[in-house]
């Protein structure tokens, strides 16, 4: 057999299930992938004893009948494993090892899936660039030298590089979509509330939500029919019935009403995102889908807007990382205070305390109203924008980001030009609704580009349906020199 | 109401000042599991055994709603004889501290559970309602222990997450007697309801109170503190009266009062500043995300009020007219849902007014000597009863019960058999009693003589005499008669 790791998922599944192949051969050949990449600092713990144990006990005692069978997978270090150290990227949890499993490793578990390692991200998922993490940067591997995006960026760096057969990631304002943009890979945004938070480290608990990261459309559907159930944990987990997004799958999209929404066409957007969203136009049309002109009023406020619920959020959630009961404590301090403001400022990193500084603020008395309950309006006027237009069309066709991949360190030093990677990206979360980005082109560099698809609440089917469309379609090829393997 | 009710007055040296005083009552709800995990509430556990990673913050932990404690806290509003709101919010109310394991409290702001309500106090001379401002459902906090080693702090968690509810009153009480009384008539509302079980030395009903003065006869609210956390109803007594007295020494020296929060110090007699306005937290109070609005259905609500038991004052009219009882009376008896049971246990066997003066005479002297609940009464319910029914029917007399009652209280055991066993049952043949009645008659001449020149304070004597030699036996009332016909003779 050709080289298993080059295959997508959905194709590993199949050659397990007929036996073509062994679990330990996929195994190991993934670890021996991973072994030569060490360069692209995808991983921050590997689970490579623990994964070869786990593939031999399914090969001694197979199960074929569930989605992921015998299948390694590694996860972004946001889901915490049980008995697995699960970092958030940060230094204040560098030796946490939880006692518990997420729901959503869980249930990938329970598909027949294991755990091959834990992905590299931003520190508590807040970058665009995984150069957050205090793990160091991640190297994306169409290029030396550039960023894989974030925060999932160990997640698309490792998928694209071969290093699983398909991972997760979580999207609080574009962490699953921008990376897979900036690698060409598919990456899927669920309806907020489709796929559980329960042990997932929180950045901003409205915002996020756990997604797949794949290589294919196809795969994408497979893992979020492995990841989405009801969960009586969380109390924002939707309630209903579970769904064959697999099976169901197929790329007859004609007579299908897809938005194009003139406030997406940003100041200075490159030429190349231009002809690219004229090229996802163009094949939707050949497709058999109607191309409808529309507009998201407030589209122009929803980045402001996130930029201040989710630290608000942020700044709550990681209040709980104070040196009592877990996770990383100043030796510093004669009390009370000074221990947790030691603590605190050696455990988190620059733009963690950024945003909690940023959180803090807008939650403050006298600056409440002014900030966080107007960007809740905002908010609200931006879901009724996308309501709106669903009464409409059935999907929206935009650009994922503003640019492809840039260079480490270009964007570092310059947050606000950071946070602007999120602009096409965010508003699908401020409105809980689902959103998918598809490679479909390359700039000059050769670099890859998405296309992003938004959908109604629920409407994940719909969308990967189109997402099929256009993969099919897009003629987008990945051409990796493995240039980064020692 | 009559004026004397809250005639309590601080007199400072220039003038007579009045005190507003309102309270924050933290209520502990009535439940096996805590408000947003399944962790036990136990009382008394060795410390961080009822702890589960919710309670302690685990990163991706969420909280879930325990829809009892959401049930508990709509029968006590409804006890509260307050609005029920179908939609409440519950908020993160931001601060650190070592027993705070999230960095928030998740409690209610801007829309609590329950909104306004009234408690009608029974006082002395007549009766005054307490308005309640709202009820809203939080988290407790975990315990900070300081006392166990010097250098540091231990945490224990196991209070961390049990469900309270504030109970916020309007600023209606004017007295150190309204203050007692109203603390024990939510206590009681609650007990009644078993929504919380009101036990302070637990911690389970604890209070801040808020205390102002202004002279007398001004409209305007002064300025007022907060005192925190007081856990008796003496010891917010305590803090009123010195906050109240501190506060006019202030005016009155023309000082103004800082709004602050303060603490009482059990063992000083004194309240200190804690933190003023300025330093007060910020809590940036926001909708928890993690959860929901809390939305009831009326339906939920209706179902509670069906079966709400009979609350203290409906109780109390009742007695009232069933059992002619005064107010006061039907006040005592109603006051604990245990001593009305008991009552009513009593009454249904015997005489309902000779019951209630039973209960809150003798049996509550016993009780309170040897500081006995009623559950722990050592004289039934039942034999109280039937000691009450030999009164009625002559079997005995008030004075013989007491003795059999002494009995009853060491022995427990039923009247009727220590009448028996002892002999104490009353002497009512007339025959038997006329012939006592001649011979002492015959043997004291000289008295009847006197009796009958006039001298009628010596009936008396008589009396003492047929009961001295009928040990007390003798119906008394027949002794009476008796006697007043064989001296007109």
């Amino acid at each position: 057999m050709t080289d298993i790791t080059k295959k997508s998922l959905a194709q590993i599944v199949k050659a397990i299930k007929g036996k073509e192949i062994s679990s330990t051969e996929v195994t190991a050949a993934f670890i021996k992938n991973i072994e030569k990449s060490k360069k692209l600092n995808a991983f921050i713990t590997t689970c490579s004893d623990e994964a070869m144990k786990n593939a031999k006990e399914f090969d001694k005692n197979q199960k074929l009948d569930s989605l992921l069978p015998g299948v390694p997978i590694a996860v972004k270090d946001l889901f915490c494993t049980k008995s697995i150290k699960t970092t958030a990227g940060s230094k204040m949890l560098e030796n946490f090892i939880p006692t518990y499993e997420s729901t959503i490793t869980k249930n990938l578990w329970s598909e027949g899936a294991f755990l091959l390692g834990k992905l590299n991200c931003d520190e508590y998922a807040m970058g665009s660039s995984n150069e957050t993490s205090f793990y160091g940067n991640v190297i994306n591997p169409i290029a030396d030298q550039t960023v894989p995006g974030g925060s999932s960026g160990g997640s698309a760096s490792a998928l694209v590089a071969d290093l699983t057969p398909a991972t997760i990631g979580t999207d609080t304002g574009g962490s699953i979509r921008q990376p897979a943009s900036f690698t060409g890979t598919v990456g899927l945004k669920p309806t907020y509330g489709l796929c559980s938070r329960w042990g997932i480290v929180a950045f901003a608990s409205s915002l996020d939500q756990a997604g797949p990261m794949t290589k294919t459309v196809e795969d994408c559907a497979l893992m979020l029919e492995a990841m989405a159930t009801f969960d009586k944990k969380d109390s924002t987990s939707i309630k209903k019935k579970k769904e064959n997004y697999f099976k169901n799958l197929k790329d007859d999209i004609k007579g299908i009403k897809i938005g194009i929404p003139k406030e997406y066409r940003v100041d200075n957007m490159p030429k190349e995102i231009e002809i690219l969203w004229e090229n996802g136009k163009k094949i939707l049309k050949d497709a058999g889908a109607k191309i409808v002109d529309i507009s998201l009023n407030h589209t122009k406020y929803a980045l402001p807007a996130y930029y201040i619920v989710a630290p608000a959020e942020a700044s709550s959630n990681l209040a709980r990382y104070d040196g009592i009961k877990y996770g990383h404590r100043s030796s510093k301090g004669s009390n009370l205070i000074e221990m947790y403001e030691n603590t605190r400022s050696e455990g988190f990193g620059d733009e963690v305390k950024r945003r909690i500084l940023i959180g803090t603020y807008v939650l403050s008395s006298g600056y409440y109203d002014a900030y966080y309950l107007k960007a809740q309006k905002v908010r609200k006027l931006i879901k009724e924008d996308f309501d709106e237009s669903f009464k409409n069309v059935d999907a929206i066709l935009t650009p994922s980001t503003p640019s492809s991949a840039f260079k480490i360190g270009e964007k570092k030093d310059d947050p606000i030009s950071m946070y602007l990677n999120d602009i096409f990206t965010v508003p699908a979360n401020l409105a809980g609704i689902p959103a998918i980005s598809i490679p479909s082109g390359k700039d000059k560099k050769d670099f890859p580009l998405g296309l992003q698809l938004i959908g109604k609440p629920l409407d994940e089917q719909k969308l990967l349906n189109i997402a099929l469309a256009i993969e099919k379609r897009s003629g987008f090829k990945q051409s990796l020199k493995r240039w980064w393997e020692n | 109401m009559s004026k004397k009710n809250s005639e309590y007055l601080i007199k400072g040296d220039k003038d007579k000042w009045e005190v507003v005083i309102g309270l924050e009552v933290h209520a502990q709800v009535i439940s096996n599991s805590k408000l947003f995990s399944g962790s036990s509430t136990k009382f008394g556990a060795n410390p961080n055994t009822q702890v589960s990673l919710v309670d302690s913050a685990f990163p991706g932990m969420l909280p879930v709603i325990n829809k009892y404690c959401v049930e508990q806290a709509v029968k006590t509003g409804l006890g509260l004889n307050a609005k029920i709101n179908l939609h409440s919010v519950f908020d993160r109310k931001n601060y650190f501290y070592a027993d705070l394991p999230q960095g928030y409290q998740i409690s209610q702001y801007k829309n609590p559970i329950v909104g306004e309500g009234k408690v009608v106090l029974d006082l002395p001379n007549g009766s005054k309602t307490i308005g309640i401002e709202r009820l809203h459902l939080e988290q407790d906090a975990g315990k900070s222990i300081h006392d166990i080693d010097p250098n540091n702090t231990y945490v224990d968690l196991n209070r961390s997450g049990i469900a309270l509810m504030e109970i916020v009153s309007k600023p209606d009480l004017r007295s150190l007697d309204e203050v007692n009384a109203y603390v024990k008539k939510l206590r009681s509302i609650m007990r009644y309801l078993e929504t919380c079980d009101g036990n302070m030395q637990e911690g389970s009903l604890r209070a801040d109170v808020n205390v102002s003065v202004r002279k007398l006869g001004e409209k305007k609210l002064g300025t007022r503190c907060e005192i925190k956390n007081v856990n008796s109803i003496k010891f917010m007594q305590m803090a009123i009266d010195y906050e109240a007295k501190r506060q006019v020494g202030l005016l009155e020296d023309g000082k103004s009062i800082d709004q602050e929060t303060r603490l009482f110090d059990t063992k000083k007699n004194e309240t200190r500043s804690m933190r003023s306005k300025e330093d007060a937290h910020d809590y940036r109070y926001f909708p928890d995300p993690d959860l929901l609005p809390l939305k009831i259905d009326q339906k939920l609500i209706d179902d509670i009020k069906k079966k709400l038991p009979e609350l203290p004052d409906q109780k109390k009219d009742r007695f009232i007219k069933e059992y002619a009882l005064t107010p006061y009376e039907a006040n005592v008896l109603v006051s604990e849902k245990e001593i009305s049971d008991y009552y009513e246990e009593v009454a249904k066997f015997s005489d309902k007014k000779l019951a209630a003066t039973w209960i809150m005479g003798d049996l509550f002297a016993l009780l309170n000597n040897k500081d006995l609940s009623i559950a722990e009464s050592p004289v039934s319910a039942k034999n109280l009863g039937k000691l009450i029914k030999s009164i009625k029917s002559g079997e005995i007399s008030g004075r013989i019960a007491k003795e059999v009652f002494e009995y009853m209280t060491q022995s427990g055991e039923d009247p009727k058999k220590i009448i028996e066993s002892k002999g104490l049952k009353q002497q009512s043949d007339p025959k038997e009693l006329e012939k006592i009645i001649k011979e002492i008659l015959k043997k004291n001449q000289k008295n009847v003589e006197k009796y009958k020149s006039g001298k009628e304070k010596i009936f008396g004597f008589f009396v003492g005499e047929v009961m001295k030699i009928s040990k007390g036996k003798a119906n008394p009332q027949l002794v009476n008669e008796i006697l007043k016909k064989l001296l007109k003779g």
